[in-house]
């Protein structure tokens, strides 16, 4: 009797690069809205090294310059190299989306877990606190908060607080209803069994199952906080020096920009929004993807 | 529905309006900010002298408005004037009352958020389910593809893009404001009702394009969960027409959600109409509002939004209330 050896290699997995370039190609929504924000990051990345951010700022370069190749975005009516502005703007709006993404995000998570798995009257605290604010406009008492800074202490850094203030009852509300079903699971009452204690059931055996609501609970917050800020800014509560895209939007409306037929001011501002905007919803539909295994796509 | 539950959502309701006058009392008062003081500051800025006895007279203001009096007092006051409907004075345009500026601006902001939302919902509704029923015409199912992709574009973008290619370029609408330029306002003439219409086309446009996604997209939903629905394969197997399962069995079931989601979407809705009134400088709320913030119109601003949000709270519970007249199920509760 002979035995044939089979050769191993053929039955190991393939490299995790592999495996995430063909769960790419399934996950399209994931995959282009990846794309088009890594294409987002070279062009702040190489603007960033390249530019003298100075020129961002009014009074640094020749104002109402249609684009050319000297200015490839053109002027303001200020005096900012407009190509400049969106280079230092859009560096800006991902730190405001991060910050307060990420912010929003942990305030929820930590809020959603106590509620969910400690119950009583701090869940109802909770609950109750959530349930009052989801009627109330969050933008117009974002309104309120920013129209109550000093001018002056108006930063990027206020803008990403203004905005988690109001932002965080969403995550609290997706976590707490995942705490709540993960908590009735079976695993966890064995690791109760087993006398494990809360902090390790809620760190060791139900947090790594929530990883990818969490993931997307943030890229939705990130959204969110581009979106508000961006408001915000429109409305003229934005820090008025920076060349915050919003700003600029501010800065092209207060001066009539299509009435004075400088159309290219407001116009790049908006086209990088709807590219920002655009490819954080189709990462979020990838993600629910991830989320929900139920609509998950087989090769 | 019982007379507990409306008593209960009214409760609910007035628990709301007390927080967010509360919020916005006291966010204000936790800044060091003094709204008088920032007043005469920016006067004497733009008029170049300070008069010498200022802090004299932003005293005599502060106690012409109260300002001087402790938090608590203010606040008792404050909560008692919101009961009178007193929302206080503008600074910028005295003596109005920041009351008639509302009810001014009022008219132009409901009409054409309720004209857009309500076109945005039905619309949006109707292509979600068609994009969802698997024997509509393929041609008729893509439609809706466009609008889910532009549905992560804020009407506020919509709003300058539009104002670009149609306004700009085409020159088939005008670049905002409410009617043209010279033109007084004469509600009897059709020719200046066309001419606002005209005007308010764009934002319209932007609105809609803006927020119909949204329902295109959870109706999409809505309907691939109800289609596996034991009363639809019921109704197919009773032979019934095809028009009869899509109204009655699917659309009618699929809506009672979309009426929720409604609800909590008019947040979102004012947000939006606040700040397309800003780009297309129109009449309405949203500008009072950004002409407050840019003058610093501190008890306009205020008034404004505790007027926004009242009513959006409000119509929520309202909307709430059209419930049973949709569904039989919870009229018998």
């Amino acid at each position: 009797m002979t035995t044939t050896t089979l050769d191993r290699t053929a039955f190991l997995q393939p490299s995790p690069m592999t495996l995430m370039g063909r769960y790419l190609r399934r996950n399209k929504s994931l995959a282009v809205g990846l794309l088009i924000l890594l294409l987002l990051v070279l062009f702040t990345a190489n603007g960033l090294a390249t530019v003298d951010a100075e020129n961002a700022y009014p009074l640094s370069v020749k104002t109402k310059q249609v684009p050319s190749v000297e200015f490839p975005l053109g002027t303001d009516y200020y005096g900012r190299d407009l190509y400049v502005a969106m280079v230092v703007g859009l560096w800006q709006t991902a730190l405001i989306g991060v910050l307060a993404g990420a912010l929003g995000t942990l305030v929820g998570v930590v809020l959603g877990f106590i509620s969910a798995y400690f119950g009583g009257w701090l869940d109802a605290v909770i609950k109750g606190i959530c349930q009052i604010l989801t009627p109330i406009p969050a933008f117009l008492i974002q309104v309120i908060i920013a129209g109550s800074l000093d001018k002056r202490d108006v930063t990027i850094y206020t803008m990403a607080f203004v905005v988690v203030l109001l932002a965080w009852m969403g995550p609290t509300l997706v976590i707490r209803s995942q705490v709540l079903t993960m908590k009735e699971r079976q695993f966890v009452a064995v690791a109760k069994l087993s006398g494990m204690g809360d902090l390790g059931i809620i760190f060791r055996e139900i947090f790594p199952n929530l990883l990818p609501f969490i993931a997307a609970a943030f890229v939705g917050q990130v959204f969110f906080a581009v979106f508000q800020s961006f408001y915000l800014a429109v409305l003229g509560l934005g820090p008025l020096r920076e060349p915050l895209l919003g700003n600029t939007i501010w800065n092209a409306n207060g001066a009539s920009a299509f009435f004075n037929n400088w159309w290219w001011w407001p116009m790049a501002p908006a086209f990088a929004l709807v590219l920002i905007l655009g490819s954080l919803a189709l990462i979020n539909m990838g993600m629910d993807e991830i989320a929900n295994p139920r609509i998950r796509r087989t090769e | 529905m019982t007379i507990q539950v409306i008593v209960r959502r009214l409760l609910f309701l007035i628990t709301v309006v007390w927080s967010a006058s509360t919020i916005t009392f006291f966010i204000p008062r936790i800044s060091a900010k003094n709204p008088v003081r920032e007043r005469f500051a920016a006067l004497s800025r733009s008029g170049g002298f300070a008069p010498a006895d200022m802090e004299k007279i932003i005293a005599a203001y502060n106690t012409k408005f109260g300002l001087d009096k402790p938090v608590l007092e203010q606040y008792v006051d404050y909560i008692a004037s919101i009961a009178r409907f007193d929302l206080g004075v503008s600074f910028n345009l005295y003596p109005k009352t920041v009351i008639e500026l509302i009810t001014e601006s009022l008219p132009w902001t409901f009409t054409l958020l309720l004209v857009t939302t309500i076109l945005s919902f039905i619309l949006g509704n109707l292509l979600g389910a068609v994009a969802a029923w698997p024997r509509a015409p393929q041609w008729l199912r893509a439609i809706a593809t466009p609008f889910i992709l532009l549905q992560g574009v804020p009407p506020a973008i919509m709003a300058i893009l539009l104002l670009f290619f149609i306004a700009f370029r085409l020159k088939l609408a005008p670049l905002g404001s409410a009617y043209s330029t010279g033109v007084i306002p004469d509600w009897s003439s059709p020719a200046f009702i066309w001419d606002v219409v005209h005007h308010q086309l764009l934002p319209a446009l932007a609105l809609l394009l803006g927020s119909i996604g949204g329902w295109v997209l959870s109706m999409r939903g809505m309907g691939i969960t109800i289609q596996g629905e034991d009363y639809v394969n019921f109704a197919e197997h009773k032979g019934l027409s095809g028009p009869v399962i899509f109204k009655d069995y699917y659309l009618r079931n699929a809506l009672l959600p979309q009426v929720t989601g409604l609800a909590l979407a008019l947040g979102t809705v004012v947000t939006n109409g606040v700040i397309i009134e800003n780009i297309f400088g129109l009449p309405g709320l949203g500008r009072v509002l950004g002409a407050a913030i840019g003058s610093n119109d501190f008890l306009v601003i205020y008034g404004v939004v505790l007027f926004i949000t009242i009513a959006v709270a409000t119509l929520m519970v309202f909307v709430e209330f059209l419930y049973p007249l949709l569904d039989p199920r919870v009229r018998n509760e």
